[in-house]
């Protein structure tokens, strides 16, 4: 039995360990992101220059969302969504908190893509993401065993039968509307319209799933298809291919004729964040130049912070060259902001995608 | 004096309650609430069934919903045929280490998570895997074989995540058997089959039946093997359930149909009950 | 012609390792008769019963029922039937379906097999109990519903292995009785195992003795218990005095021998070695309260009660005499001045040479 003394003692050190608990809990950061954007040492050089402490939770724009939701915008301090899936869930569920950009050092982004960010992530005339590291979809080609693949259609063709692979998610919608001659953006307001062009899609890519090894999911399942030529091409992200390139030059990122999709991920942070100071403070950290050139080269894509381009290392650069010749460049199609209401029609179509055989 | 030990008795019994409250019966009861919720426009909800009328006027869904039970049900009886004889070796047959020896080899794959079972699956029956690598240096294929991404694969991967869970109570069941009572069915002029059709088979009926509810269940509920083994042709009704929570942002739906499966388990299992002439007190007693 | 007998066995032994648990048995049962295997457990009784039922295979020799050979013949293939020790009645089965599980293997029709059954068991004393579960029975009943699942199938042979070892002495006694009278109505042939003699000296017509896996003795149980011809039956069947001693002498047919005290007895019997036992049955012992009443009996002594074993009929006193290590069983005189005697009480008792058996140790 415990005698009273050293109950008391008990006590204490328990709420001595409470305090002790509360006060480190101050000093950190939730951060809610994806793989390769927060590498390791720049988090300790992070924490060395700030004293702040970094917790890292991986995931997907979906999770991200799903996860605020179910919490209504608590658990994380900072979260790095796509900017098309900003504006939409916050109508929908507000699970962001409108960003104080005065506290952001503004000429560290680069500018054309700060405003058109800021433009398509303000809902109500507040501002609730800028952005971070961008990139494209398009196609991860091995040019040896499929060299004649150069457009999204070109996956259903019988030349590459049972090697090809795509995911079973939105872009691939948007990217075969593209390829087909649609232009699903224009129709993101007019439910109707839209899902009459997505149902012509579905039909579209439901006689190409035949041809579809599987609907990959896990980025990394799908390179090792690619390397062992179990899959030969692939709708995917520029970063995969180019990293498949580096270890085997006959595999090549190519921008599809219909054009690459183009992504921001962002920063954006949550309704209940409860460190907003720190949050602010590791998004001008990570814009520096500097830092922002070492996590572009850790995640393999580009950065929108000002000036990190000249710091890259070379190999990225002349992938990208070779992957994005001009006309190519000004062919992507960046991703206006989601309606709400708009992946209840998209998720249809991909259920019965999913479903049909 | 009374209303003083019925206190102790709500005292004592206050953990369970609140266990079952608070982990079991609330949150399904939320999950109900939900399901008849809909959404009016960002942020507005009403009460209706539609939740549940799509589900039955979208063939989709229920088709999913069908070929999930019913795949269930099956991988359910393999198991159970696959089971039987090893539960009756290791229950009759086998003594002391070896038994020990048969039911840990059983319980070694649950050692690891399900998804590394799973991915230990995908490596063995992939493109480049070794049963295709074996296939072709045997001379049976004279090209790599994918033995993956097909209902096949799906029913091999489920059946292997249910068969310890169908010997278990089995062998329990089995072992209860008194040797004589089967030397009595042989002495009277049974054949095998006549003994094992009258004498082992309703002896171990409750086990049976507890195997196959446990199994049935782990198998409905099933996420991660349908999706990776299954690939694009796994469809499963879990899986549509995660899509409607998590990519389509549709908790309503996603709690109807999260009912629904409750539903099918429930009436699955009585049906199975009622069939077997089992009371869900004996069967969760072999359990 | 018909065989004579419905079960021989010839030369049978059975090896597990190097351990013969049958060696070497021989013996035949005749049609309609009741025959025993007697001994203590351990002895390979089981395991002979269990051969000739068809679990397990003998390691040579030969059974023979009504004269086919049953090696190779699987156990559902003979026409045998086996009351297990625990009865082993199916717990899943009605009485009804137990009685009729057997008719139903050989391909009778359920209608014919359950009208059978239901015969067989208003034979046996349980008409009308077709449709309990077989846990809803007494230990007696649960017996009969064993013995008529076999009886049904009109068996060459039933076996029994000590099926009433798990009743209580009452019931035990009465279905001494009534197997034996259920033997005769049938007129089957039972083979029986057993540890306790007294089951098999009431029910049997012929007896065996069996000891560490060979038969010492097969007779009648008269014959057994009157006249064992080794020392392990004069022991194992019935109750008995025994002493160890010396052969001093032989003459005429009698036998003398000599306890380590001293003490010399007089028995029949042949004692080739130096060392003898000799055994006496308490009720051979003769008792008085002098001499004179013991005649001219040549083993006469004067002991003292050391306890009155009172069990009615089977009463019997323990009697300290000197010359003797351990007490004397007598029988408890029924009548007579005896009849009340009290412990601490001297008295004289004799035996007659005749009543004692003398062996070879």
């Amino acid at each position: 039995m415990l005698t009273k003394r050293a109950g008391l003692k008990l006590a204490t050190a328990f709420a001595a360990l409470m305090v002790a608990g509360t006060a480190s809990a101050a000093e950190k950061l939730r951060l809610l992101t994806w793989a390769d954007y927060a590498p390791a040492d720049i988090v300790q050089q992070f924490t060395k220059e700030t004293g702040i402490e970094v917790e890292i939770t991986l995931s997907n724009n979906e999770e991200m969302i799903s996860k605020l939701r179910a919490t209504q915008g608590a658990g994380f301090d900072l979260v790095q969504p796509s900017q098309d899936r900003i504006a939409g869930p916050q109508q929908e569920f507000g699970i962001y908190k409108p960003l104080d950009v005065s506290k952001l050092k503004s000429d560290l982004f680069i500018a054309s893509m700060l405003e058109a960010t800021k433009k398509n992530t303000t809902l109500d005339g507040k501002v609730y993401g800028v952005p971070h590291i961008w990139g494209t979809d398009g196609l991860i080609v091995n040019t040896k065993t499929a060299p004649n693949v150069a457009d999204y259609n070109d996956l259903c063709s019988a030349a590459i039968s049972g090697k090809a692979s795509f995911r079973a998610k939105r872009p691939t919608l948007i990217a075969f509307a593209f390829a087909n001659g649609m232009d699903p953006f224009a129709s993101y307001n007019d439910p109707k319209a839209y899902t009459a062009m997505m149902e012509k899609v579905g039909a579209k890519l439901a006689e190409c799933k035949k041809n579809v090894k599987y609907f990959w999911d896990g980025k990394e399942q799908l390179l090792n298809s690619l390397r062992s030529g179990e899959i030969v091409a692939a709708m995917a992200w520029d970063t995969g291919g180019w990293k498949l390139n580096s270890e085997n030059p006959e595999i090549k990122f190519v921008a599809p004729k219909s054009g690459a999709l183009g992504w921001v991920d962002t920063f954006a942070i949550p309704a209940k964040g409860r460190n907003d100071d720190a949050a602010y403070k590791w998004i001008n950290f990570n814009m520096r130049p500097e830092i922002a050139a070492k996590v572009a080269a850790a995640a393999g894509n580009f950065t929108a912070s000002n000036g990190a381009d000249k710091l890259m290392q070379g190999k990225l650069k002349d992938q990208f060259a070779e992957s994005f010749p001009k006309a190519a460049i000004d062919n992507i199609k960046w991703y206006p902001a989601v309606p709400a209401g708009i992946e209840e029609i998209e998720g249809k179509i991909l259920d019965r995608l999913k479903a049909g055989s | 004096m009374k209303s003083a030990q019925r206190l102790t008795l709500y005292l004592l019994l206050a953990p369970a309650i609140l266990w079952l409250g608070l982990l079991i019966v609330l949150p399904h009861v939320e999950i109900l609430i939900l399901s008849f919720s809909e959404r009016v426009a960002p942020r507005v909800y009403a009460y209706g069934a539609g939740n549940y009328l799509e589900f039955f006027t979208e063939p989709l869904y229920w088709r999913t919903f069908a070929r999930t039970a019913i795949m269930s049900i099956f991988v359910t009886a393999i198991t159970l045929v696959l089971a039987f004889p090893i539960a009756l070796y290791i229950a009759r047959v086998a003594q002391g280490r070896t038994k020990a020896m048969l039911l840990l080899l059983c319980l070694l794959p649950f050692w690891v998570s399900e998804l590394v079972r799973t991915l230990g699956w995908m490596m063995l029956l992939r493109e480049t895997g070794v049963v295709s690598y074996l296939l072709r240096a045997m001379g049976l294929a004279d090209q790599p074989v994918e033995l993956l991404y097909n209902d096949g694969a799906v029913i091999l991967g489920l059946v292997y995540g249910g068969l310890l869970f169908m010997i278990v109570p089995l062998a329990n069941a089995l072992e209860s058997l008194e040797p004589s009572v089967v030397e009595a069915g042989f002495d009277l002029g049974g054949s095998r089959w006549t003994v094992l059709r009258r004498i082992v088979i309703p002896h171990a009926m409750p086990g049976i039946v507890a195997g196959s509810i446990i199994v049935f269940m782990l198998t409905v509920g099933n996420f991660a093997t349908p999706v990776l083994l299954g690939g694009k042709n796994g469809l499963w009704f879990t899986e549509q359930i995660y899509a409607q929570f998590i990519t389509r942002f549709n908790w309503p739906q996603g709690a109807a149909f999260g009912m629904l499966l409750l539903l099918l388990s429930s009436i699955i299992v009585w049906a199975g009950l009622r069939l077997t002439r089992q009371s869900l007190g004996t069967t969760l007693r072999q359990a | 012609m018909a065989p004579s007998t419905d079960l021989d066995i010839v030369n049978v032994t059975k090896r597990f390792g190097s351990h013969a648990a049958v060696d070497d048995v021989t013996f035949s049962v005749a049609p309609g008769e009741f025959f025993s295997i007697l001994g203590p457990s351990g002895c390979g009784k089981t395991t002979l019963m269990r051969m000739i039922a068809g679990f397990e295979h003998p390691s040579s020799g030969d059974i023979r029922i009504r004269g086919k050979s049953m090696i190779g013949v699987p156990a559902n293939r003979r026409p045998v039937n086996m009351v297990f020790q625990s009865l082993a009645l199916f717990p899943m089965m009605s009485v009804g379906e137990n009685v009729a599980y057997g008719l139903t293997c050989r391909g009778v029709n359920r209608a014919d097999a359950e009208e059978r059954a239901n015969r067989v068991l208003e034979r046996v004393g349980l008409k009308g109990f077709g449709e309990r579960r077989v846990t809803a029975l007494s230990g007696g009943q649960r017996q009969r519903v064993a013995i008529a699942r076999c009886l049904v199938l009109e068996p060459t042979l039933v076996l029994l292995d000590e099926p009433l070892g798990a009743l209580d002495l009452k019931l035990r006694e009465h279905m001494k009785i009534e197997l034996k009278q259920l033997q005769g109505t049938f007129n089957t042939t039972f083979a029986y195992i057993t540890h306790d003699q007294s089951e098999a000296l009431v029910m049997s017509d012929r007896i065996a003795v069996m000891n560490q896996g060979r038969f010492e003795q097969v007779g009648s149980p008269r014959e057994l218990y009157h006249n064992p011809t080794t020392p392990f039956v004069a022991s194992f069947v019935g109750e008995t005095n025994r002493w160890q001693g010396e052969t001093v002498g032989e003459t005429a047919g009698t036998t003398s021998v000599r306890l380590p005290s001293g003490a010399v007895l007089q028995g029949r019997g042949t004692a080739s070695q130096p060392t003898a036992l000799a055994f006496v049955r308490p009720e051979a012992i003769a008792l008085a309260q002098g001499e004179v009443g013991l005649g001219g009996l040549p083993n006469r002594f004067e002991g003292r009660v050391s306890a009155v074993l009172f069990d009615g009929a089977n009463s019997s006193l323990l009697i300290t005499t000197p010359g003797f290590e351990e007490p004397i069983r007598a029988v408890l005189p029924q009548a007579g001045p005896l009849a009340g005697i009290e412990v601490g009480a001297p008295v004289h008792l004799g035996w007659a040479a005749d009543a004692m058996k003398v062996f070879a140790a």
